[in-house]
């Protein structure tokens, strides 16, 4: 293990808005697995699909065994030998697995456009053995588990005679003895020569398949180290080191105490496991994690978008039966959706019809006839008590900047009377200064008695704002945290604790069947 | 030869037989038999020999027509002009045969490639234009109609339908019985041989063909299809243009059946066609879907047009009862993919 395969330097890379990688550099040899990491955002996702033809670069080398490469197409990585297993698997769910592997390579008969399905199967059987795989080729990929359709891409993605083989999160929704079997394959294909990068939050498993080790932050190249030497409390400071500290927030003492809202033992699937949290009035509690770490899902599920399996709500210490949003509306929860323009917003609309959009009950008069003066009057309070920068009311929605979007979305849920807001990724996608007045608006509504949960995958600006910290770890509460208390690296801590044993191999076996 | 245990290798989950891949077709043939015996009890002029005949014949040019269609939703596209473009392609063939004097092979041939050329361009204007397929076919269904209208209005100063007087001989392509010249009494008409050939070849395109594959595979995940290096527009196009083909086909057919190019037909072949596709199990989202299953999907509905007939039942409610039909039949077929 010495010969090096590929270097990637300068790669810089710009997407509207975002300097997703900035000199970003990486470095793979023959025969080894090289963990990329980072914190969400780091820009580990956009250098490996640069590599793997999906992006273009905006600047940079690639040296691909020795000589510079262009890779302007996923085909153009394909034929050099460097593929990429995606985050979201890239099969077809109603095609067998050996029509997946060799889709567009297909073994031809007789005339060139009929296919010889024999022989097909017949290489894919090969294909299987030779990475000691027991699955039939002719199985629908419907049929399978997300873990073995994992196996089929990295088969699909080694039938191309890989050097490179690039995996983005492959253990993601593995369970612990898939993992074992991903892991034999890996070290397998590592022993024949081929380079592995392997992207993971999880960080006990990289020490246990990577060799080296590489940290991204803020699109930068950090460092790389050996695997088996560096401690994992140094691969998390450099994952997060970074040196400006925000100021701390000011807790209200005791923040008053009274409980507003609830949950106990909520579960549901493999998502939300036993979670119980309380929240107080005047709170800002925040929700810290990874990427899938669960705190969307119980998010939605407290403001009644996605059933529960087991699990109760109180409401102002009174049991709440939550079944639909409308139900946590009527209890005054309101959930703002870090997707705001899918869920938050009707873009279309103007600036008033959304803010009392979600409440127009309290606008109709005696014959249900919209009261146009009340609407005008409540827009035009919210658009100054939130310094909405608009030129009208009758403004569209979807010409305003994103941080003005938000606040459209808040004057929605304060004109529905709410007083526990869900900010599911507040900031995401508005830029530095606008952040900044919504956290500013965020302390004044906490000042006024509001409570709010805020979910961020900010590390800084959870620790910014929160009051209180709940960390969660794929579905489950893995710590609790005082403001005082909080560090990025307790956080992070949290956030990477894994359940060492998953008893519930049945949970995900039917993720796999891909609904239609 | 070393096997270690492999935990990924789970065998598939058990199914019922209400969800298992066969039981659509299964309850779509399952309809069909059902259907037959209740029309056979319900009237003793449902299950003769000239009746049933009658039935094959009626599906015959709805039963090409969602041949073609089949391809198309496969890839979780519509087409919408089937109906129309069959119109014109039975304008071109009549026109060029009985006006240019063509021979009946290449006025045949006419109508096949009008139909062609018709989804061609449906394909282009969807895959490399990126209209939306309803869209797309939606124009090319206006098109086609108002074709149809002009050229016999260009040619004889007046709207009017073309007539095959002059050769009696394009209407037994049809109504001819090659069965009935080798078995007397069994007096099938050609046309019946003309769908089950085409049906045939529609199936080997689907299972056997490289473009049967991709036809499937974009309509799984076209993303995925793309990112495998496949040329997703142009088999795309090619796609729409073989169910122009089958249009064509069904043009010069219908246009024997009737002796004649009737330019005012074929607005409403579009829906029965696609009526046929989804009570044969193929699925609107894509990705699956078979050629056994459409044409039993088109004999359901011709044997509930012709027995609802033979009870007396007028023709408003045979739209109706059809039309509960094709909901029902797609109820079942979400709650079954639900039950997965």
């Amino acid at each position: 293990m010495s010969d090096i395969l590929l270097v990637m330097e300068e790669i810089d890379k710009s997407f509207p808005g975002v300097r997703a990688l900035d000199q970003a550099r990486f470095e793979l040899r023959a025969g080894e697995v090289h963990a990329l990491i980072g914190e969400n955002g780091a820009g580990k996702s956009t250098l490996m699909k640069i590599l793997a033809g999906v992006y273009s670069k905006d600047g940079g080398r690639i040296i691909y065994q020795g000589k510079e490469v262009e890779i302007p197409s996923p085909r153009a990585a394909q034929d050099l030998g460097i593929s990429m297993i995606h985050q979201e698997l890239n099969l077809m769910p109603h095609l067998t697995l050996a029509q997946n592997v060799f889709v567009g390579r297909e073994p031809r008969q007789g005339l060139r456009f009929v296919l010889d399905e024999k022989q097909l199967n017949a290489q894919t059987q090969a294909l299987f053995e030779s990475m000691r795989l027991r699955l039939n080729p002719r199985t629908k990929v419907a049929d399978l588990t997300v873990a073995t359709q994992q196996m089929v891409e990295i088969a699909k993605a080694l039938s191309f005679n890989s050097q490179v083989l690039i995996m983005d999160e492959p253990t993601a929704a593995l369970t612990e003895a898939e993992i074992e079997e991903l892991f034999r394959i890996i070290r397998e294909l590592r022993d024949k020569g081929v380079g592995i990068v392997y992207i993971s939050h999880r960080l006990e498993e990289l020490k246990q398949i990577s060799d080296r080790i590489t940290v991204m932050r803020d699109g930068r190249y950090v460092g790389t180290e050996d695997a088996a030497t560096i401690p994992i409390e140094r691969i998390i400071s450099m994952m997060v080191g970074r040196t400006i500290y925000e100021s701390a927030p000011e807790v209200p003492e005791e923040a008053s105490a009274t409980i507003v809202l609830e949950a106990r033992h909520l579960n549901r699937g493999h998502v939300i496991k036993d979670v119980s949290f309380q929240l107080k009035k005047g709170e800002i509690l925040g929700f810290a994690g990874l990427m899938g770490a669960g705190r969307t899902e119980v998010a939605r599920a407290v403001f009644g978008a996605d059933p529960l399996d087991s699990g109760e709500i109180y409401v102002h210490g009174k049991k709440a039966n939550i079944k639909h949003p409308r139900d946590a509306v009527r209890h005054g929860i309101g959930y703002l959706s870090e997707d705001r323009k899918r869920y938050g917003l009707a873009l279309g609309m103007d600036v008033e019809a959304n803010i009392v959009l979600a409440s127009f009950q309290k606008f109709l008069g005696k014959l249900g006839v919209v009261n146009k003066g009340k609407t005008h009057e409540t827009g035009e309070h919210y658009v100054e008590a939130l310094s909405i920068k608009t030129p009208s009311l009758q403004q569209r929605v979807k010409n305003l900047s994103g941080g003005n979007q938000q606040k459209v979305v808040i004057g929605k849920w304060l004109t529905a009377d709410t007083d526990v807001l869900i900010f599911d990724e507040p900031t995401r996608g508005i830029d530095v200064g606008a952040k900044s007045e919504i956290y500013h608006l965020l302390n004044q509504l906490a000042q006024q008695g509001k409570s709010i949960i805020m979910i961020s995958s900010e590390l800084p600006e959870i620790l910014r704002m929160s009051h209180r910290i709940v960390v969660m770890c794929e579905g489950r509460i893995t710590g609790e945290l005082s403001a005082a208390e909080a560090t990025q690296e307790r956080i992070m801590t949290y956030a990477t604790q894994r359940r060492v044993l998953m008893a519930e191999n049945g949970a995900s076996e039917h993720s796999g069947a891909q609904e239609v | 030869m070393t096997t270690t245990e492999n935990t990924a290798t789970t065998a598939p989950a058990k199914r019922s037989l209400f969800r298992s891949e066969a039981a659509q077709k299964l309850l779509a043939f399952g309809a069909l038999i059902v259907i037959f015996i209740f029309f056979s009890l319900a009237s003793p002029y449902f299950l003769t020999k000239d009746n049933v005949i009658g039935i094959l014949l009626a599906t015959a040019v709805n039963g090409v027509l969602a041949l073609g269609v089949t391809f198309v939703i496969i890839t979780a596209g519509i087409d919408l002009s089937v109906g129309t473009v069959m119109t014109l392609a039975a304008m071109t063939t009549a026109v060029s045969i009985t006006v240019w004097g063509l021979p009946i092979p290449l006025g045949i041939l006419v109508g096949l490639l009008t139909g062609m050329l018709a989804g061609a361009i449906n394909g282009v204007v969807i895959a490399r234009m990126k209209i939306p397929p309803f869209v797309a076919t939606l124009g090319m269904m206006m098109i086609a109609r108002g074709l149809a209208l002009v050229i016999p209005a260009a040619i004889f100063g007046s709207v009017r339908p073309v007539y095959f007087n002059d050769h009696p001989i394009f209407g037994q392509i049809m109504m001819g019985s090659l069965v009935g010249k080798l078995l007397p009494s069994l007096p099938i008409p050609n046309a019946v041989l003309i769908l089950f050939g085409a049906a045939l070849v529609a199936a080997f395109l689907l299972a056997k063909t490289v473009f049967g594959r991709y036809t499937v595979a974009m309509g799984s995940n076209e993303e995925a299809t793309r990112l495998s290096g496949i040329n997703v527009a142009n088999w795309k196009t090619l796609v729409y243009a073989v169910g122009g083909l089958f249009s064509g086909l069904a043009g010069v057919m219908i246009a024997s059946r009737l002796s004649s190019a009737q330019p005012g037909l074929g607005a409403g072949y579009e829906l029965d066609a696609i009526a046929a596709v989804v009570i044969g199990g193929t699925s609107l989202s894509g990705g699956e879907g078979t050629i056994l299953g459409t044409l039993i999907g088109a004999f359901i509905i011709s044997t509930l047009t012709n027995g609802l007939r033979i009870l007396g039942v007028p023709q408003e409610w045979q739209f109706v009862i059809t039309g509960v039909i094709v909901i029902l039949a797609v109820y079942l077929d979400i709650l079954r993919r639900r039950a997965r």
